[in-house]
């Protein structure tokens, strides 16, 4: 697991050089020949989506996308840009918490007697190519939910410790970024192996790479590159400072925990509500949702069962079920629970927001509703209610 | 899948397969099952299944799987015997569960119908509604389709034999669509889709091939279609495409939740 506290380099490695794309390609080869399952971004059906790649080549070189809540489009880009996209519709949480695990497994022996069989931990070794600022804080959040308190998550830590972390900060956020608001992105400042800021100008196009761990000193070593020059460098922390003043959304400027304390009847879940399809898509797609449903499964014979764990949502009506019906049956109840949790008691629970500012759950939605609109509609229903008379 | 060796113990739960108005895809869909239909035989001896053998045997059954909807007047009085014969009754299939796509009859003129469609409607013996086996009997549990899965199926006789609750969620085909890693037609492409209001089932067979869905297997628990109406109307279809999206084989049970709001 990418350590932040030891970041201090093997000597004489370089922590800083500018990579051409010949440098982007051998980068995944050199990870590939240590090992490493390599997942990064490319172009399928239609959108950028995280997959396998056999090599660099696969990335999406020259696409950009357009998008809104509830639309989402590939563009053609008039550069060569790798990276100039933002979230698409899944998160590194498809990798790091799957959608469904199986958890053990059972036999009945003929004599009758059971024999229980905890899962073998994933022996996977994964490197993530492109990981945004945003979601670097998704996957420490992903570290407490799952892999920190008391309860630690085998199947989660067998596919998180070690992995390979790419940063990749942002230049082009999409309509509906809004990292600045919840103080994610889009600079990469801990957290990583590597990170990468891309720039195309008229001195063409490259990387600044910098490297977070000795194990990101050690890969950055074994590639082509040069030195880091006073204009790259300028060039990339321009690039990044321009697109934080360029977030497509923002939050209202306020404590969102109180917020969301303060508003739980107020008129606008209804609203809310009669747009809301209870669909689970935002839960599906956000890089920190993470609740489990069990689902057990036995053979004809019943000789042999398996606990299956698979994502749920609070959306899904079954979610809440206890004896008599489920706690949450009205869409009303459960969005309200999906925002609240994320925004205002994900911080009693973790410590920290549920929300990193992605937009994934905006443009997923197939109704467009916008958790930013929402909170600020919440706001000012909470100003006008504070100045009525 | 290896063939059992063991013999049978002298009394295997008695399996039953009934049809009523359908078009059969259903009950094959259990001959389908190649790699578990050895083990079903194993598990279940299969005492009525007139796809599959002309030897009937009679009642009563542990296990009823019954196809189609009630449609004549010899139905309503078959489906009643059934149920006296059966200890655990399940239904299978949008005829079976919601009255299928025959139901779009009981919108229009029976007689209208007849008149069109048959030579000699005289011949005909008829009811004017197509109606769910639940409306005329108590119904253990309801698997959806149109044809059903075959995994749940075998899921819902694997639970049977386990004495336990069929793992079959109630969720819209959005869940399975994410799960499986699909790119959101309706999101990405302007494809209208009927999984945000769609019972889940199939896996989301269709937006895995980058088609909507069509609601094959009716309403999931919740459902908003005043909702998702609008976008369906952005996506290119007029009210009368929209009309006809819904009322395919799950006509009654899509109308019944149209004009609701969030449920
Ligand atoms: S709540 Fe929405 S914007 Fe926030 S992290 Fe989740 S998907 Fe991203
Ligand atoms: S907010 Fe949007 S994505 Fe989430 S459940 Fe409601 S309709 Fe679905
Ligand atoms: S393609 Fe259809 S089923 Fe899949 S997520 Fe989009 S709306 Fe839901």
């Amino acid at each position: 697991m990418t350590d932040p506290e030891n970041t201090v380099a093997v000597p004489g490695a370089p922590t800083e050089a500018v990579l051409d794309r010949d440098g982007l390609d051998e980068l995944v080869r050199v990870l590939v020949r240590r090992g490493r399952t390599v997942i990064g971004p490319t172009v399928r059906d239609g959108a950028i989506v995280l997959d396998e790649l056999e090599s660099a080549d696969a990335l999406p070189y020259g696409w950009g996308v357009e998008l809104e809540a509830g639309q989402y489009r590939v563009r053609r880009r008039a550069d060569q840009a790798a990276f100039a996209h933002s979230a698409g519709p899944q998160s590194w949480k498809s990798f790091l918490h799957p959608e469904r695990v199986r958890q053990w497994s059972a036999e009945r022996r003929p004599d009758g007697v059971l024999s229980v069989r905890p899962e073998a931990p994933q022996s996977v070794s994964y490197a993530f190519l492109g990981v945004r600022p945003c979601d670097l804080r998704a996957i420490r959040i992903l570290d407490r939910v799952m892999g920190g308190g008391r309860y630690r998550d085998p199947a989660y830590l067998s596919r998180r410790t070690g992995a390979f972390l790419i940063a990749v900060e942002c230049t082009e956020p999409g309509a509906t970024c809004f990292c600045v608001s919840m103080g994610t992105g889009p600079a990469a400042d801990a957290g990583f192996d590597l990170a990468l800021t891309e720039v195309v100008d008229a001195a063409g196009h490259r990387f600044l790479c910098r490297s977070g761990s000795p194990e990101g000193a050690a890969v950055l070593a074994e590639l082509p590159r040069r030195d880091a020059d006073e204009p790259t460098r300028a060039a990339a922390a321009s690039a990044v400072s321009e697109a934080a003043e360029r977030m497509g959304r923002s939050m209202p400027p306020v404590d969102l925990r109180t917020l969301m304390r303060d508003t739980l009847e107020a008129e606008r879940w209804d609203d809310v509500t009669a747009r809301c399809l209870s669909c689970g898509n935002c839960t599906m797609v956000c890089p920190t949702c993470f609740c489990t449903t069990t689902e057990d499964v036995t053979d004809l014979t019943g000789d042999h069962a398996e606990r299956w764990r698979r994502w749920d949502s609070c959306y899904d009506l079954d979610f809440s079920l206890l004896h008599g019906g489920p706690v949450r049956a009205t869409p009303r109840s459960r969005y309200r629970q999906w925002l609240t949790h994320k925004l205002g008691t994900w911080h009693d629970q973790f410590d920290s927001s549920g929300c990193v500012g992605c937009g994934r759950c905006i443009v997923w939605c197939p109704t467009g509703i916008d958790l930013t609109e929402e909170a600020h509609a919440l706001h000012q229903e909470a100003t006008r209610t504070e100045s009525a008379p | 899948m290896t063939t059992p060796t063991t013999s049978r113990p002298p009394s295997l739960p008695r399996l039953g397969v009934f049809k009523f108005a359908s078009c059969d895809g259903c009950q094959l869909t259990l001959l389908d099952c190649e790699d578990e239909l050895l083990g079903i035989a194993h598990e279940l001896d299969i005492a009525h299944f007139l796809e599959a053998s002309s030897d009937i045997g009679t009642g009563p059954y542990d296990l009823s799987l019954v196809e189609g909807s009630v449609s004549t007047p010899e139905h309503v009085e078959r489906v009643r015997r059934i149920r006296d014969q059966s200890r655990h009754l399940v239904t299978i299939g949008a005829c079976a569960t919601a009255g299928g796509v025959q139901a779009l009859r009981n919108y229009a003129n029976v007689e209208e119908y007849l008149a069109t469609v048959y030579a000699r409607p005289e011949y005909i013996e008829t009811l004017a509604t197509s109606t769910p086996i639940s409306a005329h009997v108590p119904v253990d549990f309801e698997l959806r389709g149109c044809p059903i899965d075959r995994g749940q199926l075998v899921e819902v006789i694997t639970s049977f034999l386990a004495g336990r609750k069929p793992g079959i969620p109630n969720h819209a085909v959005c869940f399975a669509c994410k799960r499986r890693g699909n790119v959101c037609v309706t999101v990405a492409h302007g494809t209208p889709c009927l999984g945000p209001v769609t019972h889940a089932g199939c896996g989301a067979l269709c937006p895995t091939y980058g088609r909507g869905c069509y609601g094959c297997f009716g309403p999931a628990a919740t459902t908003n279609l005043p909702a998702l109406v609008p976008l369906m109307h952005r996506d290119g279809m007029s009210d009368e495409d929209v009309g006809r999206f819904l009322h395919t084989f799950n006509v009654t049970a899509f109308t019944a939740v149209e004009g609701e709001g969030p449920g």
